[in-house]
């Protein structure tokens, strides 16, 4: 299929489902595309899987009471990284088994909620690996309005949660909260998560906030064209993902993914200064 | 009034007595070493100076604008993080900035200056990863300095630095010490005891406190370090080490 023929797609009328899943595929990769530079510098790519599993039992309580499904994964999501933040206080316990700890336990609430619904194996599949039939049209709206949130809340937060990476010890000595913004990033995270999952699925979002960021990271040494890159390369692969799996009936989820590895992949290889080939080629 | 002054401070850390009675000073225009073995509590009483940790009892008086500027050891900073050597050191004054603003040109003049003071001003815009291990400790000082605090605290600043990098901040402490009071933790004896001022022999209390030259006395160090009358921490000090007694058998050629 052309890009022509995908363009008239997105506004034939009765396909109006594609366009609202391109939009929310893209709002949502260009969000975790930003929060993401905070994941991949911190080293919290461990968290981020596990606030993402974690949303899933909020999500299967919300589907089993016909409830709004941002909502509960926001929920579940938040009370998850919480729990993470207060029990991660205690010394003796690293932070990676806690989390080790309460994002199995989440998922583990998630499957035996849905499990109690019916059509189970399907809106469990739905759920794992994401779908781009069926989104309501507040959908739409909930994503642009809490991706608008999570960026108006960085560029508040910025330069608290740049002094928070570079050394917690000292920005305590100055004063700042970092309990507070930790959760507050981890809740950030989470709400990234929740407007991911509908389109690209619980077990695949993760890539959303990682890979973009990480591929970023590889093509420079600034944090700001860092944090301009990671979702541009986001949302560009997740148009580039949604048109190879329309054009082929791929799944959407894991097209988008694959698409962000190949970004990846690439900012590896020809990265200046860094990459494999200015080091060993040129 | 000191510019730093702790009085009676007694530490507990999950339970166990850390620190107890540590009484000490420091003045605008000193360069003081806290010196003592691994688990003496060094890091302990820095960081209840900082506020971070609460003590039992005692107090802590900092003077002026109470202002306290921290470098922390080396390892604790992010060095892999994407950010240039000035916003490093603007990240300093965050605190000061506050939530919700952004830095103003009085910050920008605060890094300047500071990057000045260590000298690192034409490698403002260097990535911190880049930079050589003197070159980060300078980075940490000045991040400290944009402060402009009225107390210095120094966590093991020479460890893991060559010779002449240990030679240059060494000086350099000593010259931000004309201005301000600045407090050191080391193990380096041989540099402390060269640059410093005074210094504090701290092992759970405080041993002992003076200048270099009027700690001569041998006892004072063993009871500190818990070594022996004959360690080579002696010839680091310039002290004789003591002779073979005769109750202490000769190991070697006997």
């Amino acid at each position: 299929m052309s890009p022509a023929d995908f363009v008239a797609d997105l506004f034939n009328p009765d396909l109006a489902f594609l366009g609202k899943a391109l939009l929310i595929a893209v709002m949502s990769a260009t969000v975790c595309g930003v929060v993401g530079c905070y994941v991949v510098l911190r080293g919290m790519a461990f968290i981020g899987d596990a606030v993402a599993h974690a949303v899933f039992p909020g999500l299967a309580v919300a589907f089993v009471v016909s409830g709004n499904l941002v909502l509960g994964g926001t929920v579940a999501g938040v009370v998850t990284a919480v729990l993470v933040a207060v029990f991660a206080q205690n010394r003796r316990l690293k932070e990676d088994s806690v989390i080790g700890v309460f994002f199995v336990a989440a998922f583990a609430l998630g499957i035996v909620v849905i499990s109690r619904a019916p059509g189970y194996a399907g809106s469990l599949q739905q759920f794992l690996f994401g779908s781009i039939t069926g989104i309501p049209d507040e959908d739409v709206y909930v994503v642009g309005g809490t991706g608008l949130v999570i960026l108006l809340a960085i560029l508040l937060l910025h330069k608290e949660f740049v002094a928070v990476s570079l050394d917690r010890e000292s920005a305590r000595a100055m004063g700042l909260r970092v309990f507070w913004l930790d959760l507050a990033l981890y809740v950030l995270v989470t709400l990234a998560v929740v407007i991911s999952v509908r389109t690209i699925g619980n077990v695949l979002v993760l890539a959303l906030l990682v890979t973009p960021a990480a591929a970023a990271r590889l093509l420079t040494d600034r944090l700001a064209v860092m944090m301009v890159l990671a979702p541009a390369i986001g949302g560009l692969g997740a148009l580039v993902g949604l048109y190879i799996s329309w054009s082929w009936d791929f799944p959407v989820g894991g097209t988008i993914v694959l698409v962000l590895t190949g970004a990846f992949l690439a900012a590896w290889l020809a990265a200046p200064r860094h990459g494999l080939l200015a080091r060993h080629v040129l | 009034m000191s510019a730093l002054a702790v009085e009676g401070l007694d530490v507990d850390l999950g339970g166990r007595p850390v620190l107890r009675g540590v009484r000490l000073s420091v003045d605008a225009g000193e360069l003081v070493g806290l010196l003592g073995p691994n688990g003496a509590g060094k890091t302990t009483l820095l960081r209840c100076v900082l506020g971070l940790l609460r003590a039992k009892a005692g107090t802590i008086a900092v003077g002026g604008t109470a202002r306290v500027g921290y470098v922390p050891q080396r390892h604790e900073f992010t060095w892999d993080f994407p950010i240039s050597v000035e916003q490093a050191v603007l990240s300093g004054r965050t605190g000061r900035i506050g939530l919700l603003r952004r830095p103003g040109v009085a910050d920008w003049r605060a890094v300047g200056e500071a990057l000045e003071r260590v000298r690192l001003a034409d490698l403002g815009r260097r990535p911190v990863g880049e930079l050589s291990g003197g070159q980060r400790q300078r980075v940490l000082v000045a991040r400290a300095l944009a402060l402009r605090p009225e107390v210095l605290l120094l966590d093991e600043p020479y460890a893991g630095l060559d010779m002449p990098t240990q030679e240059l901040l060494g000086d350099l402490f000593a010259t931000l010490a004309r201005e301000r009071a600045v407090l050191m933790a080391t193990h380096d004896l041989a540099a402390a005891v060269h640059h410093c001022d005074r210094l504090v022999l701290l092992n759970r209390t405080v041993i002992a406190a003076g200048a270099p030259d009027q700690l001569r006395d041998r006892r004072v160090w063993m009871d500190t370090f818990e070594v022996g009358g004959r360690s080579h921490l002696f010839t680091a000090l310039g002290l004789h080490p003591e002779p073979a007694s005769a109750g202490e058998p000769e190991t070697v050629g006997a």
